[in-house]
């Protein structure tokens, strides 16, 4: 996925996906955290608090994919607000290294997420989009295709109207709505969903942003256009080298996304590794129960039942211990005891959060 | 597999269309299948197919705008189409019962989840007092995996999965012959849709009912029906048995819809993505509705409905339905 490197230092970071910061990561995450409150009023504390992010921690380089799996509520689409910050954290950091970048805070230092705000946000968002999960909702009925579309340009004020009309005929054109010109003027509900879709990755690319965190793009689809708005979302990233974060609850569409897989359980990530060596070699007792609930579509094929207890737990207060371990088949009393494990590399590039592996 | 002489229901060309101010939508047309009892069958496609306008005119729950132009629903011989709508009332629930979409959106808020089930028993008569019905939702609550001490919360006290399971209850509480669950774990996370189809098929068996799913996902289909139907614009063109359909499918839509679909296991195979949209109901292509879409329509295919082509154990509506053995380089 990686594109190859080009311009060196530009100031204009439209060359988006170089390796101009020597393999540091484009984004890097450290001990991120995000605590809901519950309860509390105006006059009175909260009560206690709903841990939706706990201490999360991973990288993504430029122009990956990173996909973060799991069931609702274990906190994968905060995450995703958290890095385009949407939402601020409770803890943490979130550091950003933009190819070729200029505009950074001091030179050659990268972005603290914490420290971006006032106009250095509106330059960040020149950099960092976000697709979201439902294109009915995502977009405003009465406002045209163009409008739509050309809305961050001039937001980020960029060109004239010529340059936008430009921008936008060439994006529809890559995102496959052709004939340009006849979709311009169009409004969302003349479109299928697959159109809205594919007109929501048009808005967060038009900008040639670096890093796109894109929340469930698929789910509300039909069948038979997901499938179309995955591969464009693909050859986009080859070609625009734009590296993903990519949330999802369904495992096999991030097999076909995303270079690596995050699996997050009660707001800690508890499994990473490459694709294939996840989905062919899980570790985590929770990875390889959703990995045999997920149905197969051969007949001839007898799956095994899920080794999972119980329901999901609370994340209110939750005890210290291991999220997983009221419902881990292989729990211990080792376990019980000890504070929730810490991400441990089994072989290289493998994180596994658990005692027992 | 069940004895298939012992027939539940029969749809005999069956059409269904709705009238709106943009003309006449044909939302069914010329469905014809059976169903054994204690068997599963499965209606695949996308939305706007068909598949749950088939499920409504089941259950005869019909827009006043619908229209049904032609065909019979036999339920055990009888036919429950002209029924009254009153003669209807006795059938839903004991005879026909249906698990709703939006199970988020059929339970009463304001009402205890046992108190709805409860009410469903009573208004059937099913039990004649009040314990005996009280313990039945309790062995209902229990067959689906719910502890009956949730009887007395309320929907709001319960988690999507758990809604999904009170709903299933309630479509399983008069003892139905035949449940229609459309899209039932569509909202599901994997591993709650994992333990409910599990414990629908442990039901259907344990209580020989049958049941139709409808749903878009063709994995599901695979793994919890006997016979499944693939629907395009109205009509069924493929139907046979489960193995056999998606083992060698022999209608173009159903390898496309096939091969569009990631899997987890097995090799990681490019996907192929149906090319155009569903066609617009209202105004059909001549011929074969898929025409349009098919990398093998021709002319004849443009021009004419193709006949049933019968292919092992199932048939297949398609003028160059695809034969297993010669399988078309791409």
């Amino acid at each position: 996925m990686e594109s190859a490197s080009n311009t060196p230092e530009t100031p204009n970071a439209e060359a988006a996906g170089s390796n101009a910061s020597d393999g540091e990561p484009l984004v890097a995450v450290h001990g991120l955290t995000k605590l809901f409150p519950v309860g509390g009023g105006p006059f009175r504390k909260p009560s206690s608090f709903i841990h939706a992010v706990d201490d999360v921690s991973f990288q993504l380089g430029h122009g990956e994919s990173l996909g973060l799996v799991g069931e609702s509520g274990c906190g994968k689409t905060t995450v995703g607000k958290l890095l385009v910050k949407l939402l601020e954290p409770t803890g943490g950091e979130i550091l950003f290294r933009f190819a070729g970048d200029a505009a950074a805070p001091a030179a050659e230092t990268p972005w603290d997420s914490a420290a971006i705000r006032g106009r250095l946000l509106r330059s960040f968002r020149r950099r960092v989009q976000m697709i979201f999960q439902d294109p009915y909702e995502s977009m405003n009925p009465r406002r045209t295709i163009y409008d739509i579309i050309s809305e961050p340009l001039s937001v980020q004020g960029m060109g004239d109207v010529q340059y936008r009309v430009d921008r936008v005929l060439e994006i529809l054109t890559l995102v496959g709505l052709t004939p340009a010109g006849a979709f311009l003027f169009r409004h969302p509900h003349e479109l299928s969903g697959g159109q809205r879709q594919r007109v929501a990755i048009a808005r967060a690319l038009v900008i040639r942003p670096s890093f796109v965190v894109a929340d469930e793009p698929t789910s509300m689809l039909d069948v038979s256009s997901r499938a179309g708005v995955m591969s464009l979302m693909q050859d986009l990233a080859t070609e625009l080298g734009v590296a993903y974060l990519y949330v999802t609850h369904d495992l096999a569409v991030a097999r076909y996304m995303c270079n690596r897989i995050a699996v997050m359980y009660l707001g800690k990530v508890v499994e990473l590794a490459e694709t294939e060596e996840l989905l062919r070699n899980p570790l985590h007792p929770y990875t390889k129960a959703l990995l045999s609930a997920v149905p197969v579509a051969d007949p001839g094929r007898r799956r095994q039942v899920p080794d999972i207890r119980g329901d999901l737990t609370t994340p209110i207060d939750p005890p210290s211990r291991c999220r997983f371990y009221e419902r881990c088949p292989a729990a211990t009393e080792h376990c019980l005891n000890h504070p929730h494990p810490p991400a441990e590399e089994k072989t290289p590039g493998h994180l596994v959060a658990c005692y027992e592996v | 597999m069940t004895d298939r002489r012992d027939t539940l229901l029969r749809v005999d060309g069956l059409s269904l269309s709705y009238q709106t101010r943009l003309g006449e939508i044909q939302a069914v047309r010329d469905v014809s299948f059976e169903l054994a009892r204690g068997s599963a069958l499965g209606l695949v496609g996308e939305s706007g197919c068909g598949k749950t306008s088939v499920a409504n005119c089941l259950m005869r729950l019909l827009p006043d705008n619908a229209r049904l132009s032609a065909g019979r629903v036999l339920l055990d011989g009888q036919d429950v189409l002209p029924l009254t709508e009153e003669e209807m009332r006795l059938l839903r629930w004991r005879r026909i019962s249906m698990v709703f979409q939006a199970a988020m959106n059929v339970l009463d808020p304001v009402y205890r989840v046992g108190r709805q089930i409860l009410e469903a028993i009573e208004t059937h008569g099913v039990e004649s007092t009040d314990t005996a019905a009280k313990e039945r939702v309790a062995r209902l609550f229990r067959m689906v995996g719910l502890d009956p001490q949730l009887m007395e919360h309320y929907p709001h006290e319960f988690s999507g999965g758990m809604r999904q399971r009170a709903v299933i209850a309630m479509a399983l509480s008069c003892d139905p012959d035949l449940m229609i669950a459309d899209e039932p774990t569509t909202a599901l996370d994997v591993i709650v849709q994992d333990r409910i189809l599990r414990e629908l098929k442990a039901i259907q068996q344990q209580l020989a009912m049958s049941i139709i799913y409808i749903s878009h996902d063709i994995a599901v289909v695979a793994e919890v029906t006997d016979v499944v139907g693939m629907m395009y614009a109205g009509r069924l063109v493929e139907m046979g048995d489960t193995s056999d359909v998606f083992r060698a499918p022999a209608h173009p839509y159903t390898a496309a819809l096939m091969a569009s679909f990631p899997s987890v296991s097995g090799e990681r195979r490019p996907l192929t993505s149906l090319p155009g949209e569903p066609p617009n109901l209202s105004d059909l292509p001549r011929g074969c509705p898929f025409h349009p879409r098919c990398a093998y329509a021709t002319d004849v295919c443009r021009t004419e409905y193709p006949p049933q082509a019968r292919y092992g154990s199932h048939w297949v509506a398609c003028w160059h339905p695809l034969d297993p053995a010669l399988v078309p380089q791409s």
